[in-house]
């Protein structure tokens, strides 16, 4: 008999224990919400009965997935409430999420402007009218968009070289080291070309979609997944490998394109790869080098952001900056920042967003490193703002311990 | 001493029953409804809860699918919180055609139900697929029929509620111990308490016997025969819902060939088997029923093989053999209303038996005529054009808006349940919104008011009012919250753990038969928490 009924509906495999209610940030900050249990297996029960049984609490979840990292039973509950919020919710996206939804169409938008976007979005009075106006929490540090793309720059000075290098793989950038923060994207370059590895552009790079999804774009998501998807398999048909380094983008990726979306990736899954992972494989399997800096000297706590922990690659990390020579590691708790991606920004969620980081905080200031070191863009903005500690990601803190010169000279071959 | 004197006496207070009371009451008759368990607690208890169209008996049965239209339109009016507009499909699939139930007996089957007054509409498979995505694929015709599902208990309850409001009175937990019989007249009945163990007589000029497959045990004490054949039949209830139209099987009506959407659940029967009478007090669903719903069930929406089940449980149809045919090989299935004056020379008692739980209303009228007609008093039937109470506004946003703009899961369930009485529950202290059932999302408000209002004494009562434990974890992590809730409303906190352990054993029972997977690890874990479930043994 149990070979013919045996239930793989996931959310059917809750047993009720309640364990993801203790590790979810936000049920513990927010009474409006009904957590992970509640908003997940329960109610689709009762949404499978009824669309009316939906509730619009479902948009505190910050999709940072702790309950399903916690979940004995394997239940998808971030998955299940993200999905619900898909097909369920009928609030339009206000004109703020979908300009902070928007990451690929804003960007552009904004770099052509950024000197006036950057200054206006910082001074006081402007704020206050966003505040009013679109609901952006005005205590909020907005992230800054770079007067310069990092794909012009690297057109103008970095695509021509590439070629020459022994190996090779496939740069997925994503919006923001793209628009807001270039000098990641370009530490990113400096790293690999100093390994041996020619970075390459990936035709037709869309948004991943996840401010999408969070803020229910989902048709517009879909549409970003599609063409990713399809941009990588031209990508990987050189047989490049395709390296990212954001958190969020690659869990967006892995995923959320085939559990949310619904969008097939089963044939270039395997061949998308974090930084850090991809990197430490590549040292211990002796394939590339490194030479470090002399007298590099940093006391660094590694806060491990929650798409990480859903990952599992955190460890990656901290065994590739333990490898540093001078670099003293402090691993902090596991805790959620409160920003997850544009949900920190919205003034409903500023106060909760605050409360939820509040441990990881007061961690950092007791612990009073040079900085922290964070794979993901939007911890750093959170952390940055509400601890005074600056954040690197380790790309970063790659590019500044190795000696790149020598790195390379050694790579060559 | 209360009034025991009455001018009918009804007893059973199964659908039966409880419609046949409220008749009576309506009809300005002094009524006292007598029930030896709990309303509900028999066959009605434990159906399918499919609201006929008929289609499924116009080939065979032109009357009965006539009786099942004709009330399928009133339950929608009267009873509109207990009955949900599904709609229905009667498919067939390849092999059909080789077992001589192919598209052209769809063609017979259409005209038929068009005889009897059954819109019936012959629709491609595609759109069978647009309107139930969970059809079995390979379906190569469909039918459109107007089937829905109606909610047994709360269906019977709302006869007892306006039985109650007009007069009548009840009597749970209290068994017909034996008539009383002057002149070869039932003139009343020894009634005892089953939780006093006393004893007392009540008058009434009639008695009606309504108590389903045991009326023939009930008319035995007034020295009557009347021929009855337990049919049982068993069902799986699956975690959720998996289908939102009614899936039927276009072909002579077999084991499994029903699908039904019922509240949070869907359930597939049903089997057919004759069983002995000593074996309807307490029945089990054996490992093969379960295989064969399963593979049943699966031929009518395959993804039912990969969903988990969440119980199993049986009940018994009220057959009776006609009169004319003492080997009882020809059962009857429609109606049975016995006048025990004429038949038996016996005065003051009438049966009522038989039929469906959707052709009650019918049932009740007609045994409420044959009270009336004993009394000597001419009284008009209005049951089927008064709605129930709850009926109103049956639909859950608009009731739920009630409490509030923005209503709770909590308060959603509860007027999805309740319909229009839901207003009597009380969301006032700051506890009342808790959930003590998350599966099911009741609320500690909505067991005081089943406590107080609906007569509730145990967790079986409760259970039936309010669903409380019947979701994924059947009640392993709510139950302690509800037995303390009701232990302290019925003014004994210390019942509780007693409260407790008899559901539990109750619900291990249903999960037995189909302890794997996923309703395995639950049951294990009921165990350990709870130190709970005998093992059970099958010859099967
Ligand atoms: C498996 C199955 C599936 C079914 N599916 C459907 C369906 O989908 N749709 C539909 O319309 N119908 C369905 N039916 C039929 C329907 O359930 C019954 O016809 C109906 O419930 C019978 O109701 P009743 O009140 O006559 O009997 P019951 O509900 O059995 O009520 C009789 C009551 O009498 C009480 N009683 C017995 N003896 C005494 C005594 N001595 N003193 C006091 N009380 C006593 C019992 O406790 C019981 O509560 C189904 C039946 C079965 C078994
Ligand atoms: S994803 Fe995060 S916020 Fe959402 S339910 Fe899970 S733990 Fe809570
Ligand atoms: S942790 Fe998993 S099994 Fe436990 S309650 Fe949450 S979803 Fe259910």
């Amino acid at each position: 008999m149990q070979e013919i009924n045996i239930s793989d509906k996931n959310f059917e495999q809750c047993q009720k224990c309640s364990l993801c209610e203790t590790v979810c940030p936000v049920m513990a900050n927010n009474p409006a919400y009904a957590g992970p249990k509640r908003s997940g297996p329960d109610s689709e029960r009762y949404r499978l009965k009824n669309g009316i049984f939906f509730e619009d609490s479902l948009k505190y979840c910050m999709n940072g997935k702790r309950c399903e990292v916690a979940c004995p039973s394997g239940v998808k509950i971030a998955d299940l409430i993200q999905q619900a919020r898909i097909k369920f919710s009928t609030a339009s996206p206000k004109l703020r999420d979908a300009m902070l939804a928007s990451t690929d169409l804003m960007g552009p938008l904004a770099s052509g402007f950024a000197p006036i976007v950057n200054i206006s979005l910082g001074l006081a009075p402007v704020k206050g009218v966003l505040d009013a106006t679109i609901g952006l929490d005005h205590r909020r540090t907005l992230p800054k968009y770079s007067s310069r793309t990092f794909t012009s720059w690297f057109r103008k000075h970095a695509a021509a070289l590439q070629d020459s290098f022994p190996r090779h793989i496939s740069y997925y950038h994503g919006c923001y080291a793209n628009y807001n923060y270039p000098q990641l994207a370009k530490d990113f370059t400096a790293v690999m070309n100093a390994f041996g590895y020619g970075v390459h552009l990936i035709e037709g790079e869309r948004c991943c979609g996840v401010a999408k999804i969070a803020n229910g774009m989902t048709e517009a998501a879909v549409r970003d997944a599609k063409a990713n998807i399809n941009a990588f398999r031209k990508a990987t048909a050189t047989g490049r490998d395709i390296v990212t380094v954001s958190t969020t983008c690659t869990m967006t990726l892995l995923e959320e394109y085939p559990e949310l979306l619904k969008v097939d990736n089963s044939d270039v899954k395997s061949r998308i790869k974090l930084f850090e992972p991809f990197v430490f494989e590549a040292i211990s399997s002796g394939i590339v080098k490194p030479v470090w800096k002399e007298g590099f000297k940093a006391k660094v706590a590694y806060h491990s952001p929650c798409h990480q922990e859903r990952l599992g690659w955190g460890i990656f990390t901290i065994e590739l900056l333990k490898m540093i020579p001078g670099l003293e590691l402090i691993e902090l708790g596991s805790n959620c920042c409160g920003m997850a991606g544009t949900y920190g920004f919205k003034k409903e969620n500023f106060k909760v967003s605050q409360k939820i980081g509040e441990p990881l905080f007061n961690e950092i200031r007791s612990v009073a490193p040079d900085y922290v070191a964070c794979e993901c863009e939007t911890c750093k903005w959170q952390i940055e703002m509400s601890a005074g500690v600056s954040v690197k990601n380790p790309v970063s803190i790659l590019a500044e311990a190795l000696d790149l010169e020598k790195t390379s000279e050694l790579n060559r071959a | 001493m209360a009034n025991r004197e009455f001018d009918v006496i009804i007893i059973g207070g199964g659908i039966t029953g409880a419609g046949t009371a409220r008749d009576c009451a309506l009809r300005g008759l002094k009524t006292l409804l007598v029930e030896r368990d709990d309303i509900a607690s028999g066959a009605t208890g434990r159906n399918h809860g499919l609201l006929h169209s008929g289609a499924r008996y116009a080939v065979k049965d032109a009357e009965s699918a006539r009786e099942c239209i004709s009330e399928n339109k009133i339950l929608r009016k009267i009873a509109a919180n207990c009955v949900e507009d599904t709609g229905g499909l009667f498919i067939t699939l390849p092999e059909d055609e080789d077992s001589g139930y192919g598209l052209d007996y769809q063609k017979t089957f259409v005209e038929a139900c068009l005889d009897a007054g059954i819109q019936a509409r012959i629709i491609s498979p595609e759109e069978a697929l647009r309107m139930e995505p969970s059809v079995n694929p390979r379906l190569i015709g469909a039918v459109a029929v107007p089937d829905g599902s109606v909610d047994p208990f709360r269906l019977c309850s709302a006869n007892v509620v306006d039985a109650r409001m007009h007069g009548a009175e009840v009597l749970t937990y209290t068994f017909l111990d034996s008539f009383i019989i002057e002149n070869g007249a039932v003139t009343g009945v020894r009634l005892l308490d089953r939780r006093s163990g006393v004893v007392s007589e009540y008058r009434a000029a009639v008695t009606v016997n309504a108590a389903g497959i045991w009326g023939q045990a009930v008319a035995a004490k007034a020295g009557i025969s009347i021929g009855m054949y337990p049919a049982k039949g068993a069902l799986l209830v699956f975690g959720h819902r998996v289908n939102n139209v009614v899936i039927n099987r276009c072909r002579k009506s077999a084991d499994g060939d029903i699908l039904v959407p019922g509240d949070s659940v869907c359930v597939i029967g049903t089997t057919s088997t004759k069983i002995p009478f000593e074996e309807c007090d307490d029945m089990r669903v054996t490992p093969g029923e379960v295989r064969l719903l399963l593979r049943e069930g699966c031929s009518l929406c395959p993804s039912l093989s990969s969903t988990r089940i969440l119980r199993a449980y049986a009940g018994v149809r009220p057959l009776v053999a006609s009169d004319s045919d003492p080997t009882g090989r020809s059962i009857s299935r429609g109606i049975v209303c016995l006048d025990h004056e004429s038949r038996d020379g016996v005065k003051g008692l009438v049966t009522i038996t038989g039929g469906k739980l959707m052709t009650y209303r019918l049932m009740a009228e007609k045994a409420t005529d044959a009270v009336c007609r004993k009394l000597g008093l001419d009284r008009p039937c209005e049951t089927a054009v008064t709605p129930l109470p709850g009926s109103g506004d049956g639909r859950i946003e608009a009731v739920s808006r009630r409490f509030s703009g923005k209503p709770t899961a909590g308060q959603k369930a509860a007027a999805g349940r309740h319909g229009d009485l839901t207003g009597r529950i009380r969301f006032d202290s700051p506890d009342d919104g808790a959930l003590v059932c998350e599966c099911e999302n009741v609320t500690l408000a909505e067991i005081r008011y089943a406590v107080k209002e609906l007569g509730v004494t145990n967790l079986e009562d409760l259970r039936r009012r309010t669903r409380v434990g019947m979701g994924t974890c059947q009640g392993s992590f709510c139950i302690r919250k509800a037995a303390a809730a009701l232990a302290e409303a019925l003014g004994d906190p210390s019942l509780a753990d007693k409260l407790a352990a008899e559901y539990l054993e109750e619900r291990w029972k249903g999960m037995v038969p189909a302890g794997w997977g996923d309703t395995l690890r639950e049951m294990e874990f009921m165990q350990r928490v709870y130190k709970t479930g005998k093992p059970y043994s099958y010859d099967d």
